[in-house]
């Protein structure tokens, strides 16, 4: 569902509202999924993004988002130094990434430890985005509320762990999916929620075994 | 709730509580996220100041883009009009420095408002803050007009497109028009009705328009194109608030536009493969910024 803020805005630094700003919004969403500083950042751009990301500064916006930048960050016009200057190794490739729409780009993060996390998104235009694939399976964030992004142990039982947890402190859920790589594989939850969600939400639902992470998505 | 899937459904919403386009979405807006109007109308406002400032910035003489292709426009028309050099009067002249100021500030990787894209981000900030100049129109007037363009802007977004890539750029300066066309005409008075007039004209005048940008920058054509979506949006109102009707509704003129963009081809949507990015001095331009054309 838009709103107002969806059509007049984002206030961004320019030139360009999907390959642009929608980019650091993906870049920050690739950070949040990692959940640690990254220290290696490979990036892949399909479609119109991998034919004009030079000119739309489409590569500085990536980065700044993966530096934890807002896109009316001034500093997104000199995010790669930044980025050198804090140690973060990246890397761009033009792909051709199927069935994906053509503003996407493709963002493996890796952090000190050797984790890593893929992040696909979309920009669809207005700075407005839709995540389609975290590691191995299919999600579909907005980013309009508060998302929980939920990977586990694909055994039975999950949802109802998660959901009593909500359901114990009030939390609305209005968005719900699940997808996983393959039968008794990692499964991802995504839940997105009304109004705001406090952290020991999140520690309440780590404390189930099969749960690998919980990470959540501020809305945008 | 709204669900901004018809034009024609919000006017008539209007036209029921009596009320211009722009309360009955903004009260509505407030409800959807759970918030006070007040807030809504502060963070616009906030809106409305960076419109202001990316004027200011854009009308430095030697501020180039970072590509060095463009730059000094906005500073041109500034000065036509001044000096009365200008063919098509104060108003018209005025409008199109602000839409060419705020478009090169986008260009400068500068703080912009999009609206609804960075790309036409100049097109509904001259408009307003044009007409506000000539007519002594309060902040809070404007201010409320930025809530029906969002709602027109809405409708387009959930019915045809607002991304250039998606839908060429009749998407992003054809909707940045029919958004400034409706602001236009409600705070000249208008009614409900001649907003939507407003913007099918607006939408009908720049359809079919492709996105081929030089070198895939937001800047060839893109800056002048603000300045020719603002004056289509001046056309628009002026007709609408004359009492001139769209024959063909602005609900039909949306998914005519989804249409036409579907049937466009991918080189004509923002991938610099056709129009003028491939003309003969748009890739010598593009070798210059890069080396080699991409």
């Amino acid at each position: 569902m838009l709103q107002v803020f969806d059509i007049i805005g984002p206030v961004m630094i320019g030139p360009s509202s999907s390959h642009t700003a929608g980019a650091v919004r993906i870049g920050m969403y690739a950070r949040s999924i990692l959940g640690k500083e990254p220290v290696k950042a490979h990036i892949r751009f399909s479609g119109s993004f991998a034919k004009t990301y030079k000119g739309h500064g489409t590569d500085k916006a990536v980065i700044a988002g993966i530096l934890g930048m807002d896109t009316d960050d001034a500093r997104i016009r000199i995010s790669m130094d930044i980025a050198k200057e804090k140690g973060l190794d990246f890397t761009f490739e033009e792909a051709d990434i199927d069935g994906a729409h053509p503003n996407t780009a493709e963002i493996t993060l890796t952090d000190a430890e050797g984790n890593t996390a893929l992040v696909q998104g979309a920009s669809i235009g207005g700075g407005n985005i839709i995540i389609n694939k975290i590691n191995n399976t299919v999600v579909e964030i907005n980013g309009k509320s508060d998302t929980l992004v939920i990977p586990h142990r694909d055994v039975p039982g999950m949802i109802a762990v998660v959901t009593n947890v909500l359901a114990d402190k009030g939390v609305n859920i209005h968005g719900f999916s699940l997808c996983r790589d393959h039968k008794g594989g990692t499964a991802v939850m995504t839940i997105e929620i009304d109004g705001d969600i406090n952290e020991s939400v999140q520690d309440a639902i780590l404390e189930n075994e099969h749960i690998f992470s919980c990470t959540i998505l501020k809305a945008i | 709730m709204f669900k901004y899937d018809s034009l024609a459904d919000l006017v008539a919403a209007a036209n029921q509580s009596n009320e211009p386009l722009s309360k009955i979405v903004l009260r509505e807006q407030a409800e959807a996220a759970e918030t006070t109007e007040d807030a809504l109308y502060a963070a616009m406002a906030k809106s409305l100041t960076v419109m202001r400032e990316s004027v200011q910035e854009g009308l430095d003489p030697d501020k180039r883009s970072a590509s060095g292709l463009t730059g000094g426009d906005a500073f041109k028309m500034m000065r036509a009009v001044e000096e009365n050099r200008n063919i098509c009067g104060k108003i018209f002249g005025t409008a199109m420095t602000k839409a060419l100021a705020v478009s090169q500030t986008n260009a400068c990787m500068g703080k912009i408002v999009a609206a609804p894209t960075a790309g036409s981000c100049g097109i509904l900030p001259s408009a307003l803050l044009t007409i506000a100049e000539s007519r002594n129109i309060s902040d809070h007037d404007l201010i409320m007009a930025l809530f029906t363009a969002s709602a027109v802007g809405m409708v387009i977004a959930n019915n045809a497109s607002i991304a250039g890539a998606q839908g060429g750029c009749q998407a992003e300066c054809g909707a940045a028009s029919a958004m400034a066309a409706a602001a236009l005409v409600e705070v000249c008075g208008g009614t409900p009705q001649m907003c939507e007039h407003a913007c099918a004209i607006a939408l009908k005048n720049i359809l079919g328009l492709v996105c081929d940008p030089v070198a895939g920058l937001v800047e060839i054509p893109c800056i002048k194109r603000n300045a020719a979506g603002v004056a289509n949006a001046f056309v628009a109102a002026e007709l609408a608030l004359a009492g001139i009707e769209s024959a063909i509704p602005a609900d039909e003129v949306i998914i005519a536009m989804k249409k036409i963009g579907d049937a466009m081809s991918s080189t004509l949507k923002e991938t610099a493969e056709g129009g003028l990015a491939v003309t003969p001095t748009g890739k010598k331009l593009c070798e210059k910024v890069f080396g080699c054309c991409q």
